[in-house]
């Protein structure tokens, strides 16, 4: 959710360079091929000086991970001694261990109430939002100020929230004569916990966005829709949902890639418990490199979230890009 | 079309509704709704988190809890800031924060200059190897990335509990580059050549040239960047083992365990508050750039 706060920015096509037609590349091409091939070498030495900072760290920390990864995947790996090939047994380790099944099943409902409880609301906020005509400022920043707040600080505020003896959020239920929870102590009740606090926690990000969003909507259509005898929900259904449909899939594909990587309201407030209740795929990810020392056990589980992550963000970016053209 | 004073483009509610005694007073009622829903949800752990911090070590843990401290006291404050060793943390990240930015507007401002604008050969498949990074999850690969880390190829060195493991992995940021390398491009050739013709070198024309042109990107880029470092959990988490090197959000969450409550709470104020401010003063640029993304489609 925070990763990209400008989600459709990154996958625009690299944009034409603007100028007096032709006269920029037409230059640049008739140069490239009348000058020596001495004066083009050095071109290219010289290009390729401003960018070697940066393949430099693109090649140790992002490509070089990658393949990494999946190499390390099949071999039994210990830090300071040479690796050796074991073929698939992490794998079947990783499969077979009973929390592989706790820590994707935990991923993907939390995933779905993410996407129930953390998008339903965001969109909600903003659709009200973008009818009140006061106050706008006041709204936006108050609702980006959880964004800005370190997530480590909203968890441990919200671990102490749901605290069962001092914590406020049992004092509310009290105070309006409802049954108390366990929250995030309950096994049933904590996944839902993680939930409102990342919900609470990045909502601001999405409102935003859709906000945005919502200000493009031609006035005509409403009123057009209106004359028609459109009431407000219908409205809603036939113009305001149609013409952001591109955005909400967006928003949704956005909020599914980050929340199947969730690992700091976990690893704060529950601590992957009660019961490995709250036990989320990149947790067990964690627990495996530094709990088990198994990095071959880790890798392999890094390469599944992997390709089921990268096919999100390959949906993701083919969406962008055909939205682009239309 | 941003709608400017009370009345600008129709929205899903008509102007005409609008200005009926019965539409002004539903506005009304859901304006003051939405006003106490904000305040409630979004203020008011705020105000809880700042005041609890300032109540005594026993009213802090009181059920029913009071609403306002009976008495306001500022030892949580000092107390987590003398012996929590808090300016250490907030120094380290502030140095892991301000190294991470610095590098990446060195080295993502040289290659997306270089992208944009010298025609490397084989660019595109340099770009497109960057930007299939952005397809891949960072969090995903953070285990291969922490061994790499570990043991760099070629040097066989460490960089565990150094600030270089935050600052080198930031500069690989494919979102930041390729913001920069698209504003590049839209920055005329001839202005350039121009400037090739009285003599200004390549790093001449980026350094007086094209960076003053960028600075609305720059602005961006940088804010990003600092919010990234100062947010991230889980790598410094992993690459920082010796507490004294720890930034702020790791070392609250070690501290959290053995701590008084107070303590802890203003703790977490004192590490919010270098983003709520940065927030605070930058907010017009910030929530203009959040909502830019978005206007297309």
């Amino acid at each position: 959710m925070k990763t990209a706060p400008n989600p459709a920015a990154p996958a625009r096509p690299p944009a034409v360079p603007p100028g007096p037609p032709g006269a920029g590349a037409a230059g640049g091409a008739a140069a490239r091929t009348g000058r020596p091939l001495s004066r083009r070498i050095a071109e290219q030495a010289r290009a390729y000086a401003f960018l070697l900072g940066g393949l430099v760290c693109f090649a140790l920390f992002s490509w070089y991970p990658a393949v990494r990864a999946v190499v390390i995947a099949f071999q039994k790996y210990t830090p300071g001694s040479d690796p050796q090939w074991v073929g698939t047994a992490n794998f079947t380790r990783v499969l077979h261990d009973p929390e592989f099944g706790a820590a994707w099943r935990n991923t993907l409902v939390f995933t779905l109430f993410a996407l129930l409880l953390g998008f339903a609301v965001p969109f909600v906020t903003a659709l009200v939002l973008n009818e009140l005509r006061h106050w706008k400022a006041f709204f936006r920043v108050v609702v980006y100020l959880p964004v800005m707040i370190p997530p480590v600080v909203s968890a441990l505020l919200w671990k102490w929230f749901y605290d069962p003896g001092a914590g406020l959020a049992n004092e509310v239920l009290r105070f309006a004569h409802l049954p108390t929870s366990n929250w995030s102590n309950g096994a049933d009740t904590a996944l839902v916990s993680l939930v409102i606090v990342a919900t609470w926690a990045n909502m601001g990000g999405t409102v935003l966005i859709y906000l945005a969003a919502l200000q493009g909507i031609p006035g005509e259509l409403y009123e057009a829709a209106e004359i028609d005898g459109a009431g407000l929900l219908q409205r809603v259904r036939h113009v305001t949902i149609p013409q952001t449909r591109f955005i909400i899939l967006m928003l949704m594909l956005l909020q599914i890639i980050a929340t199947m990587q969730v690992f700091t309201e976990p690893f704060v407030i529950t601590g992957g418990g009660p019961e490995s209740a709250t036990v989320t795929v990149l947790y067990l990810i964690y627990k495996y490199a530094f709990l088990y020392n198994d990095f071959g056990g880790a890798c392999a589980l890094s390469v599944m979230l992997l390709v089921l992550l990268s096919a999100f963000s390959a949906l993701y970016l083919r969406l962008t890009r055909s939205g682009e053209d239309t | 079309m941003r709608p400017s004073g009370p009345r600008g483009t129709r929205t899903l509610i008509s102007p005409h509704t609008l200005g009926r005694p019965r539409g002004r007073a539903v506005y009304w009622t859901v304006f003051c709704g939405v006003v106490l829903l904000f305040a409630l949800a979004f203020l008011f752990p705020v105000y809880w988190m700042v005041s609890g911090a300032m109540k005594s070590p026993d009213e802090v843990t009181r059920t029913p809890p009071t609403l306002v401290p009976e008495s306001w006291h500022t030892a949580g404050y000092t107390d987590a800031w003398d012996l929590m060793q808090l300016p250490a943390h907030l120094w380290n990240t502030v140095e892991q924060a301000a190294g991470a930015w610095l590098l990446q507007i060195v080295f993502c401002t040289a290659a997306a200059y270089a992208l944009s604008k010298l025609r490397p050969a084989f660019g595109r498949i340099v770009l497109g190897g960057i930007l299939a990074t952005l397809m891949v999850p960072a969090q995903a690969l953070v285990v291969p990335k922490y061994l790499t880390v570990a043991d760099l190829p070629v040097l066989h060195t460490s960089l565990l509990n150094d600030p270089l493991a935050i600052w080198l992995p930031a500069v690989a940021n494919a979102f930041n580059l390729y913001l920069l390398k698209r504003f590049f491009d839209q920055i005329p050739r001839d202005v350039l050549e121009a400037a090739e013709i009285d003599g200004a070198g390549k790093l001449r024309s980026l350094v007086s040239i094209v960076l003053p042109m960028s600075r609305p990107v720059l602005g961006v880029v940088s804010i990003f960047a600092l919010v990234a470092v100062w947010q991230d959990f889980l790598w410094p988490l992993m690459v920082f083992s010796d507490t004294d090197k720890q930034p702020i959000s790791v070392a609250l969450v070690q501290l959290s365990q053995n701590i008084p409550l107070t303590v802890l709470i203003a703790s977490m104020v004192i590490a919010s508050v270098p983003m709520v401010v940065m927030f605070l003063v930058f907010q017009r640029h910030i929530i203009a750039g959040i909502s830019a993304g978005s206007t297309k489609g």
